[in-house]
């Protein structure tokens, strides 16, 4: 197949950029579709972790010294570089996070500790969340009693009327995925924050999946929490992002106490410190946030626009590849779709077809992908996902194409 | 290649699409469940044991061909076998997958999984029916997990 219109020459050449791609795989040039769980690094991310180790580094808002002072500004420098990826209003409404996953954590616990929730009141979930949207509303559900509600349609997808089909007087905040991590679709995100502003309800949205393909701009989505990882956005692992509106992360309990997150400390009583201080207890992953701000840096050097392009032309390439193998049946039927693609191969395990792909430089997520009611809504016990970077060219899908023909072969289909 | 014709054998391929002793057992002696939440392998297994020996098994398993072809293969031989001959078996068929010689003695059909030896990440599939079985030998309630 040639390869499709719409892919940026500066895009492609991002490739070089990303040192590990260049090793081989099983001998064979590695083809790598996992970006989904966890992306390469390129060389810019990577030296500035060795930059700020050997010049610059010091502990934050501590010291008088000048090392002290310079490692603090590049720390709040890199907020305000991810203040502005989000466009966020202020610097102050974002809150460094070892994750998305801890992010989550974070807003329920201190959510449920507000008073805000009462017995009976509901948290609407969509079926296609990761399990770190849902267990997080479990944990505050035990502690505060209230019910979850899960949206989606007989087919899967998640529209605006699936989600508000299970929202009720009692519903106080709708948690959702951006883009969901097993099947690739995008959720009308902006239009579920502003009908639920309309009433009243609070949104979070997990932009994990929907970051490294798209800009994102919490203003214009009217979301009350929005919240990413690093490691998925060609950043350090152990590094992400919370954004929360500021009238909230003003009047919510924290959630860790410790160093840094108050103003004064007696055997008595303890006054916390405004946000984003309040959020962040102890010493933070300093450079893991300078890392992570190169990253936002490299990528928006492409421009979110040349980067949607590319991707979205290698995705549907890669959904075309996918869909001319006989055996194989796509999960999800997104009309909107970023970044990955899950798949089955009937008559062959995918964890099988993994082992295989393996074998031939093709690294897919097989299982469940941290996503099991998706799983049991789709009917299948797991799947097989391809998922792309930046750094993903049609010459991937090719190997993974040809990498079926080989499960095919020897699983005699 | 060459390696995945040894992992996938026909034998293999037979078994996990057409196992044997398939389906749970009307009162067995023991039963346990096993997992691998790696990969979602799920494995319901019944054993019938008598005067310390094992008379009868029976599982139900949703997974991938490696677990599905042990469970079958190991069913069929466990029968008429001894409770200390079932984890002799187990001990032996760990060894050629983890051992450091990969001796196959005394496996005799099972002997087909040794190719598994050389995929690390999926031993745990190729055990899950073992560690399955043990727990159902020992009555064991709860469920086996890989992980």
């Amino acid at each position: 197949m040639n390869a499709p219109a719409g892919q940026n020459p500066e895009v492609l050449s991002a490739r070089a950029d990303f040192p590990l791609l260049a090793r081989p795989m099983h001998g064979r040039p590695l083809a790598f579709l996992d970006s989904a769980a966890s992306a390469q690094k390129p060389h810019v991310v990577l030296d500035s972790l060795r930059d700020f180790y050997e010049s610059e580094y010091a502990n934050v808002h501590r010291g008088v010294y000048l090392l002290s002072a310079q490692a603090t500004d590049r720390y709040e420098a890199a907020r305000e570089t991810v203040q502005r990826f989000l466009n966020a209003s202020r610097s102050e409404e974002i809150v460094f996070t070892r994750g998305a996953t801890e992010a989550i954590n974070l807003v329920a616990e201190s959510l449920g500790r507000s008073g805000r929730f009462e017995p009976g009141d509901e948290v609407v979930l969509t079926v296609l969340e990761h399990h770190s949207n849902i267990v997080p509303w479990q944990l505050m559900r035990d502690a505060t009693g209230v019910r979850i509600r899960a949206a989606a349609d007989a087919a899967g997808n998640v529209d605006v009327d699936a989600v508000f089909r299970e929202v009720s007087d009692r519903t106080r905040l709708i948690a959702f995925s951006h883009v969901s991590n097993t099947t690739g679709t995008v959720l009308p995100a902006r239009e579920i924050c502003r009908r639920a502003r309309e009433r009243g309800i609070l949104t979070l949205v997990d932009g994990c999946q929907a970051v490294p393909h798209a800009a994102v701009d919490v203003q214009d989505l009217a979301c009350d929490f929005y919240t990413f990882s690093g490691h998925k956005l060609y950043g350090p692992s152990g590094i992400g992002a919370l954004f929360g509106r500021h009238d909230l992360l003003a009047s919510l309990p924290p959630w860790q106490g410790g160093g840094s997150m108050i103003e004064e400390v007696t055997f008595e009583r303890t006054t916390y410190a405004p946000p984003p201080a309040r959020y962040e207890a102890g010493t933070p992953n300093i450079a893991g946030a300078v890392g992570l701000a190169a990253a936002i840096d490299y990528v928006r050097g492409f421009g979110s626009e040349a980067i949607r392009r590319h991707e979205d032309a290698v995705l549907k390439y890669g959904v075309d590849r996918l869909d001319a193998v006989d055996e194989v049946r796509l999960i999800g039927t997104p009309a909107e779709r970023a970044g990955s693609i899950s798949f089955v191969v009937d008559g062959v395990h995918p964890h099988d077809v993994g082992t295989v792909l393996d074998t031939e430089g093709v690294a897919v997520r097989v299982g469940h992908h941290c996503a099991q009611p998706a799983m049991r809504h789709f009917g299948v016990p797991a799947t097989i996902r391809a998922s792309l970077g930046i750094y993903t060219h049609v010459a991937d899908f090719d190997a993974l194409a040809d990498g079926l023909g080989k499960v095919r072969e020897l699983f005699r289909l | 290649m060459n390696d995945l014709r040894d992992l996938y054998q026909e034998v293999i391929l037979d078994h996990s699409r057409n196992p044997r002793n398939a389906g749970r057992l009307e009162e067995p002696s023991g039963t346990a469940k096993g997992h691998n939440p790696l990969c979602g392998d799920l494995i319901t297994l019944d054993v019938l044991v008598e005067d310390g020996t094992i008379r009868d098994v029976s599982f139900d398993a949703r997974g991938c061909a490696i677990s599905v072809a042990t469970a079958s293969i190991m069913s069929d031989m466990l029968k008429g076998r001894s409770l200390a001959e079932a984890h002799d078996l187990f001990q032996r068929f760990q060894d050629m997958l983890t051992g450091p010689t990969a001796a196959a003695e005394g496996l005799d059909k099972l002997e087909v999984l040794a190719g598994v030896r050389e995929f690390p990440m999926r031993v745990k599939c190729a055990t899950l029916p073992f560690h399955t079985l043990r727990a159902a030998l020992d009555n064991e309630s709860g469920t086996v997990q890989t992980e």
